[in-house]
């Protein structure tokens, strides 16, 4: 790549995925789009708008309207040396193509020997807030991150979604990747489209700190910052870590944190049981366990059926329901 | 009213149960040395196929899904796919697999439990073997859809059977290659049973072949165990995939005269005088019938081609179970391109389980 400088942009998430989508698409040609309404229409959410203009319809691909089909498409495609992103038009969507990723992308490497291997990526907006139809508002990561040979990577901001989706793209593996649709438009950042990545396989440290651990990822993180600017007034400094890569997990700086402050609040808006919460949790019990000065707290959306827009901001885990664990685990 | 659209569904026939002419011969029935491939490759794969089962009888192998009585699909598949083409088999396709130069260790190895044996030596970009019945079809469209953005002469082939044209992957997959005219070729191998299931429980429709029809593109029934017939239709399948022309779907009328699986025991749901009648039909025969007619081949041919066949079987049914175990650092060490650290750990607590000795420490090793 040439050395010239890249322009400092200003954008949203959104903005960043369709931006990282495109600087992929121009350093390889062998990088595809491919998905429901991607191509003219630019995506529901418009990630790929100006893609089909610039690329044409060899490179982003409007498929019919079946989610196996197209990650059983990618999962071809990839055998033969494409670097296809797919797009869903909503995580509720994707249960259709969980056969395809347990059965297939995620396997196809072992199962050969590494004569076949998958690297596709798997995007899809997912998580509540935005008053979204029945189906359009889940968050069932921990279910991806459930499958070995799988990466689950969740971006929280513009930067992240920029980084984090160049380097998706140019893993060698299949990444399921989440975006906070309710994050979409939510920030602006300044970033430089340098084609830059940002590493997977860890953890971001967002605000350091000694009183008290949280973690969290996705649209949460936003609530969390908050109320960690609130127990700072306080006094309290509290580490925030966005987990990023949910598999493969980085414990260790998890545990690093909480080897420091003995606290942890863990926070997520899946369902609390088995939710990825349940494993972080986990793992600083077996590992852990001899710093933690207070038991470990998870903050999660409810075990019920994700709730349709008129209640769905009791479902969701908001700064009072945060507030409220990070104060009985720092009075513990 | 007005009718806005119709089909017919033909039905291809060479040779019949006797292995008399009663279709159009094509050219290369003629050709005795390409006759007798054929007739080799079907020999060859029930010949394994039967030891394949014995070895599993005796506790040497794993389950296995033989393909007694159908071997005339594989043989064609391998005569009419050039080694640039790709196959993407169901779990009982080791016909074609042999065809196209899989070996029968590896094939042996794959059944035996052992990974290695889908990292074909032969043909590097074919699928393995697909056990989640119909999910590979989207593979078929996906491998087919890169032939066409590459600008490549190459044609995608899967095979699936009876009971994958009820799922929904099939369906996709056809649906998708009809409207982008994909270089593939679907070949549905109607063996009458899915497990249980006979065909009338499997779908209402008349033939298999129609559901083409419902995704755009030519459907067409061959007497699957008519080996002259199957390769003529699919070479020309092939052909008009080839050729920019779209998909065919295949519909090869065959018979399991096996149990499903050596897990299975048919005669829970199947009469056996249905399958005695079916052995009247079944590809060898007739199309022995058919080369000793023409004096093509002799008793001496045949003892010669089965001796040959016992002998190659024994030999990588011997190389097969003298294959070490796979290391088991094979486990993580395929998982990723590289291994995340975050398994580290796990791989280390495996290897120290396992003695020094076939630990395994890195790729290739095995």
């Amino acid at each position: 790549m040439p050395a010239r400088r890249a322009a400092m942009v200003e954008v949203t998430l959104v903005d960043a995925v369709r931006l990282a989508l495109g600087r992929a698409m121009a350093e390889d040609d062998k990088v595809l789009v491919l998905g429901e309404d991607v191509g003219v229409d630019g995506g529901v959410f418009r990630a790929t708008e100006g893609l089909f203009a610039t690329f044409g319809a060899d490179r982003v691909i409007d498929t019919p309207l079946s989610e196996a089909l197209f990650t059983g498409l990618a999962v071809g495609l990839a055998a033969q040396g494409f670097r296809p992103v797919v797009e869903f038009q909503f995580m509720g969507f994707m249960a259709p193509a969980i056969d395809q990723v347990m059965a297939h992308a995620s396997r196809i490497r072992t199962r050969t020997r590494g004569r076949l291997s998958c690297p596709i990526v798997l995007r899809a907006p997912y998580g509540g807030g935005i008053g979204a139809p029945e189906h359009h508002s889940e968050s069932f990561e921990a279910m991806f991150a459930h499958i070995p040979g799988a990466r689950v990577v969740i971006p929280s901001s513009p930067a992240h979604a920029y980084g984090l989706l160049l380097a998706a793209i140019r893993d060698p593996d299949p990444v399921v990747f989440l975006e906070p649709k309710r994050r979409y438009r939510a920030q602006k950042q300044t970033i430089e489209d340098d084609g830059r990545a940002l590493p997977l396989d860890m953890c971001f440290v967002l605000r350091e700190g000694g009183g008290l651990t949280f973690v969290t990822w996705g649209a949460m993180v936003a609530e969390v910052l908050s109320v960690a600017d609130t127990l700072a007034a306080e006094g309290i400094d509290a580490a925030v870590i966005d987990v990023a890569t949910l598999k493969p997990l980085d414990a260790a700086t998890i545990l690093e944190s909480v080897a420091v402050t003995g606290r942890c609040v863990i926070v997520h808006e899946a369902p609390l049981s088995g939710g990825w919460g349940a494993e972080i949790a986990a793992r600083l019990a077996d590992e852990g366990l001899v710093s933690l000065l207070a038991p470990i707290k998870r903050v999660a959306g409810y075990d019920t059926v994700m709730p349709l827009p008129r209640l769905e901001h009791l479902y969701l885990p908001g700064e009072s329901r945060i507030m409220a664990a990070a104060r009985q685990v720092l009075s513990y | 009213m007005t009718t806005v659209a119709r089909f017919s569904i033909d039905c291809h026939r060479v040779l019949d149960a006797d292995g008399r002419v009663v279709g159009a011969m094509p050219a290369f029935g003629d050709d005795r040395a390409l006759v007798a491939a054929l007739y080799r490759s079907m020999v060859l794969t029930r010949t394994f196929d039967a030891k394949a089962v014995s070895l599993q009888r005796t506790g040497r192998l794993g389950t296995y899904a033989s393909s007694l009585g159908q071997e005339a699909v594989g043989a064609a598949l391998g005569s009419a796919m050039r080694p640039t083409d790709i196959l993407l088999p169901s779990f009982r396709e080791q016909g074609a697999m042999l065809a196209r130069g899989v070996t029968m260790t590896e094939i042996l190895g794959y059944w035996g439990g052992d990974e290695r044996g889908s990292d074909f030596a032969g043909p590097r970009d074919d699928f393995p073997v697909c056990v989640p019945v119909g999910s590979h079809a989207p593979h078929a469209a996906g491998v087919a859809l890169a032939f066409q953005l590459g600008g490549e002469d190459r044609v995608a082939v899967c095979v699936l059977g009876d009971g994958a044209t009820s799922k929904g992957d099939t369906y996709e997959a056809m649906n998708f290659a009809g409207v982008r005219k994909l270089p593939v070729v679907f070949v549905a191998n109607n063996n009458q049973w899915a497990i249980s299931v006979p065909r009338a429980a499997q779908s209402a429709a008349a033939t298999l072949a129609q559901k083409a029809i419902a995704a755009g593109f030519h459907g067409e029934q061959v007497d699957g165990n008519d080996v002259i017939a199957m390769k003529d239709r699919l070479d020309g399948a092939l052909a008009a995939a080839r050729s920019g022309e779209g998909p065919v779907l295949v519909e090869a009328l065959t018979y399991r005269l096996s149990d499903h699986t050596t897990a299975d025991d048919a005669g829970r749901y199947r009469d056996d005088a249905e399958v005695s009648a079916r052995w009247k039909s079944e590809p060898i025969a007739r199309l022995r019938r058919y080369m000793t007619d023409r004096s093509w081949w002799s008793k001496a041919d045949e003892e010669g081609l089965l001796a040959d066949c016992g002998t190659a079987v024994e030999a990588a049914a011997a190389e097969y179970l003298a294959l070490a175990a796979p290391p088991p650092a094979h486990m993580f060490d395929y998982l990723h391109e590289t291994l995340p650290a975050a398994f580290a750990d796990q791989r280390a607590a495996l290897l120290s389980e396992t003695e020094p000795a076939d630990a395994g420490t890195a790729r290739g090793d095995g």
